[in-house]
């Protein structure tokens, strides 16, 4: 138990590092930097020595280890260091726009968890005309790019029937209906492919374990088919699919990007578009940094999660 | 799905492609749609100065907007401009981007994978690491670093694509080339003297390709999807660089309040598009992956109507079971084949009747059929299995439906099957699987059941009970797991227990004791059993008497007393003189020469007459049937009499 947490905990450091380093010298590697983003959005020209002493200011003229030397020294301390424009510290507004991403995230992952394994289920019992149809809908459901398919939810959902608002983010600890409403319309975009996806994994995982032996026992003793399916066959089916729900969770930070953006939630995706484009490596750095984590504890719910489903990875 | 960088592993043992199993893709539907739809969508892109109806950026501010008509096939933007040519002219930025993605992928995932695959150790191991660092890199903070350092740039981005999304294609590639590896052809062309370049070339590349193709239209569709989303947000292919689907979306949202329509031509052609990739690899994943199709079960000859069958006229006390000319089809490509036929026994209440035979000879399917379990395919077609409990009426169990047996199984009839560990689910602890068995069939608290469950693994006669309970099934030796199954078969106090070579897979000590033990508990609860072996020895240890089947059908049918000391089919002669347990120390022991025919290869007249050393010419005219001797006797054989006198 002890070595597989401290290999956890290794491989987590490692991966950090990997990330956070490689974000430095990609930013690095751009044509212009923070100074130039800076001075040119002032006054459009600006002499030799104005760009030294800014850069002498955003103290980015230190050789690029040395930069990321202090970078770990800060955060050592806790520290994700500080926007270079606004001064900020890039812990705070990571921390403010953590929330409204999870919570877009977290509530698709739960609504493609539940439909995807209950459409699942009933795909891997029905074989011939309506197996087929589910499987053309998980299909379609796949290919939809999402941000199309927002245009269309927020134009008929939003304006043309005006039941949900078309946007933005109410603070859960104000007003919960009104949290519940903002992230209605991105989670329902973001759930038409997870949920296929789910189903997807479910039904092949599912046609796999109903075929066992031990399946065919289980009726032998007369046990209701309900019990059979939800409680015996789908507690075994669940393994491959818990680690599709992962795997889900860490694509939908990329998809958040783009849903973002459109839905104008203030989560962390928008953050990372609008910190690419003025080559604030502070917050891309701590973006990159905070999505690492995330990856990181999701995979260790899912290895969790596998513990519990699965008595013999447990005795291991 | 937005930016899905999810690919789903093909099967890593996947046979070599064969001619016909791209005659099989061509065959399947979708998947010929969609790759025609792909080739001429391709083809269109290519040809696109020719094929677009108009130029792409020729404006018309006139008639912006206007909704598809005779001009205008798909309408016309903002602007004026025709969206179909836009569409097509936009086809080729995605067409570029996905060629570079996939380039970048396959050189990457091939090579990596095969090289992990083929040199194995510490090659594998640092090919491994590199692939769960890559996957486990935030794909979107990567390409939009990349876009920082390369502004707009859209190749840029596939390659990052191709990079970060490679590990997928290069598990599979791994898994492939270490599975032909292994294979014995290949090691034998080692052996003899073929190079490994030609080992590659010719044996791991050609079992690439399909996987390859399967990973690469999954990938592609990811790719069509990213370059779409980075076009749409304007971080790659912007507009002024010409129409790119994404960026087309991007102008549609902007009028969306005026006119939706502009939107419907450019998503819904992304999403074929992506569709059509996704069809294809299932496609091309089904052929390869010898995706077995469950067959359609055999229409029963007569409709299952009435649940309880006419009772015979009452002679004796009635049997508890009478099994009456039962037929087995299963259907298969070329028609349905007979498994089992006319086969007829019964089985009185606390009797036990073995069922013997060689394996190939059906009887797992009678046992099975009586609880209507058999294999997906099988079916019964004719015949009958009167089930006559101590309350209620009579049942044909070869007439109920799921419901029907509902009420059967684990209640009246219970079924204990050859494989002890994995009958049981493997996901609980065992007592919990017993208390839910136990409180299907006789309602109480959870609590009590419990109890009632470790009273039941002590009566099946495991020591210390209470920690076999707390125990999963992995945990469990195979003795202790028979035991547990047979709990589970007497949790609903059966009347009749079917056991199917309970204990073939066991240990002899082992086997003894759970012999033992069904006889002590057949004793003690009075029940009935149906005991389907291959071992005289387990039969002469339990049973009252015994049906010999051979390939399908009854060839004797006897008390097992008569059975051993005068058997009167040559099968069953046969099968005793090669009985383990009689045999002599230091002398060969008899076995008989061939195999049980497989079904459908029946040969016409006795079935049995190509190994039988008392064939004779008359043997292979018409169907023999099954005659009456003293008492219940039946035996299959024209020579009965001679065979007897020997």
């Amino acid at each position: 138990m002890l070595r597989a947490v401290l290999r956890w905990l290794a491989s987590s450091v490692a991966l950090l590092f990997v990330v956070t380093a490689l974000s430095f010298v990609l930013v690095s590697l751009a044509p212009g930097d923070a100074a130039t983003s800076i001075l040119s959005s002032q006054s459009g020209s600006y002499t030799p020595e104005q760009y030294a002493r800014t850069r002498e200011l955003l103290g980015i003229d230190e050789p690029l280890y040395v930069r990321y030397w202090h970078w770990l020294g800060e955060l050592f301390h806790g520290s994700l260091g500080r926007d270079l424009f606004s001064g900020q510290p890039v812990a705070e507004i990571v921390g403010d726009r953590l929330l409204p991403s999870l919570s877009v995230i977290v509530g698709t992952v739960l609504v493609s968890a539940v439909a995807g394994t209950w459409l699942g289920v009933a795909g891997a019992r029905r074989r011939g005309p309506a197996g087929r149809l589910l499987d053309a809908v998980s299909l379609a459901g796949l290919a939809v790019p999402s941000f199309w398919l927002a245009l269309l939810v927020v134009e008929l959902f939003a304006v043309r029937l005006a039941w949900l608002p078309s946007g933005g983010y109410v603070d859960p600890g104000r007003d919960p209906a009104g949290w519940l409403r903002a992230i209605a319309l991105p989670v329902l975009t973001l759930s038409a492919g997870s949920i296929a996806f789910v189903a997807k994994q479910t039904r092949d995982s599912m046609a796999a374990v109903l075929s066992q032996e031990f399946v065919t026992m289980l009726r032998a003793r007369g046990l209701p088919l309900r019990s059979i399916l939800y409680k015996h066959a789908l507690r075994n089916a669940a393994i491959p699919v818990v680690t599709m729900l992962g795997l889900l969770f860490v694509n939908l930070l990329s998809g958040a990007v783009l849903i973002e953006g459109i839905f104008s939630v203030p989560g962390l995706g928008q953050q990372a578009v609008t910190a690419t484009g003025g080559h604030n490596l502070p917050v891309i750095t701590g973006v990159a940094f905070c999505f690492t984590v995330v990856v990181i504890i999701v995979n260790l719910l899912v290895d969790l999660a596998y513990r519990w489903l699965d008595p013999k990875v447990r005795a291991a | 799905m937005s930016i899905s960088l999810i690919a789903t592993d093909a099967p890593p043992s996947v046979r070599p492609a064969r001619r016909s199993r791209w005659r099989r893709l061509w065959r399947s539907g979708p998947g010929l749609a969609a790759g025609a739809f792909l080739l001429a969508l391709t083809a269109a892109t290519v040809c696109v100065r020719w094929v677009a109806p108009a130029d792409p950026e020729r404006q018309d501010l006139a008639a912006a907007l206007a909704g598809p008509g005779a001009a205008h096939w798909l309408g016309t933007d903002r602007l004026g401009r025709d969206v179909l040519s836009r569409l097509l002219y936009g086809a080729q930025v995605t067409l570029v981007s996905v060629v570079e993605a996939v380039a970048v992928f396959v050189v990457l995932g091939v090579t990596l994978g095969v090289t992990a695959g083929h040199l194995g150790g510490w090659a594998d191991r640092a090919i491994s690491w590199l692939a769960d660092l890559l996957l486990a890199l935030p794909g979107i903070v990567m390409l939009l670093m990349v876009l920082a350092v390369f502004p707009g740039n859209t190749a840029a981005t596939m390659v990052v694509l191709g990079v970060i999304s490679a590990p997928m294609l290069l598990r599979v590639a791994r898994g492939v080339t270490m599975s032909v590896k292994r294979e014995l052809y290949v090691r034998a062309a080692r052996l003899s003297g073929l190079g490994e370049a030609r080992i590659m070339v010719r044996h791991v590349l050609p079992r690439l390709a399909g996987p390859i193709l399967v990973q690469v239209s999954l990938f592609a569709a990811t790719a069509v999807l990213v370059q779409g989303a980075l076009s749409f947000l304007g971080l790659s292919a912007p507009e002024t660089e010409g129409p790119s689907w994404g960026n087309m979306i991007a102008q549609a949202a902007q009028v969306t309040g005026e006119d939706l329509w502009l939107a419907v031509p450019t998503g819904a052609m992304l999403t074929l598009t992506v569709l059509a990739l996704g069809v294809f690899g299932d496609a091309v994943r089904d052929v390869t992956a010898e995706h077995r199709e469950p067959v359609a079960r055999p229409r029963p000859a007569r409709p299952h109507t009435a649940p309880a069958a006419p009772e015979e006229p009452a002679e004796s006390p009635a049997p508890l079971l009478s099994v009456d000319g039962l037929t087995i089809e299963f259907s298969a490509p070329g028609g349905p084949v007979t498994v089992v036929r006319d086969v007829s026994f019964s089985v009185a209440a606390g009797e036990c009747v073995g069922v013997i035979g060689e394996s190939g000879s059906g009887k797992t399917m009678i046992a099975r059929s009586l609880l209507g379990l058999l294999p997906a395919g099988g079916a019964v077609t004719a015949g009958a299995a009167r089930f006559r409990p101590g309350a209620g009426p009579v049942l044909d169990l070869t007439r109920l439906d799921e419901r029907g047996f509902g009420r059967v199984r684990g209640r009246r009839i219970a079924l204990v099957s050859q494989e002890p560990g994995s009958g049981l689910d493997p996901a609980f602890r065992v007592g919990g699987q017993v208390a839910e068995v136990i409180r299907r069939h006789t309602p109480m608290s959870r609590r009590q059941a419990a109890r009632e469950a470790v009273e039941l693994l002590r009566t099946v006669r495991l020591t210390d009970p209470e920690r076999v309970a707390r125990r999963y099934p992995h945990e469990l030796s195979g003795g202790m797991a028979q035991r547990v199954a047979i709990a589970l078969a007497l949790a609903g106090k059966p009347e009749l227990l079917v056991a199917d070579e309970p204990t073939t897979a066991l240990d002899v000590t082992v086997q003894a004791e759970i012999l033992d033990l069904l006889r002590d508990l057949r004793r003690r609860l009075g029940m009935a059993v149906i005991l389907v072996t291959h071992d005289w020895g387990v039969l002469a240890d339990i049973c009252d008497r015994a049906v010999v089947v051979y390939a399908g059908e009854v060839v004797e049918q006897a008390g097992v007393e008569d059975l051993y000391a005068d058997p009167r089919h040559p099968y069953t002669r046969a099968l005793l003189e090669a009985n383990p347990h009689l045999a002599v120390a230091g002398q060969d022991l008899p076995t008989i020469a061939g195999t049980v025919p497989s079904p459908g290869r029946w040969s016409p007249g006795c079935r049995f007459r190509p190994r039988c050393r008392f064939a004779a010419d008359e043997c292979a005219a018409g169907t023999i049937p099954l005659t009456g001797g003293s008492g219940d006797r039946v035996t299959r054989c024209i020579r009965a009499e001679e065979v007897a006198a020997l």
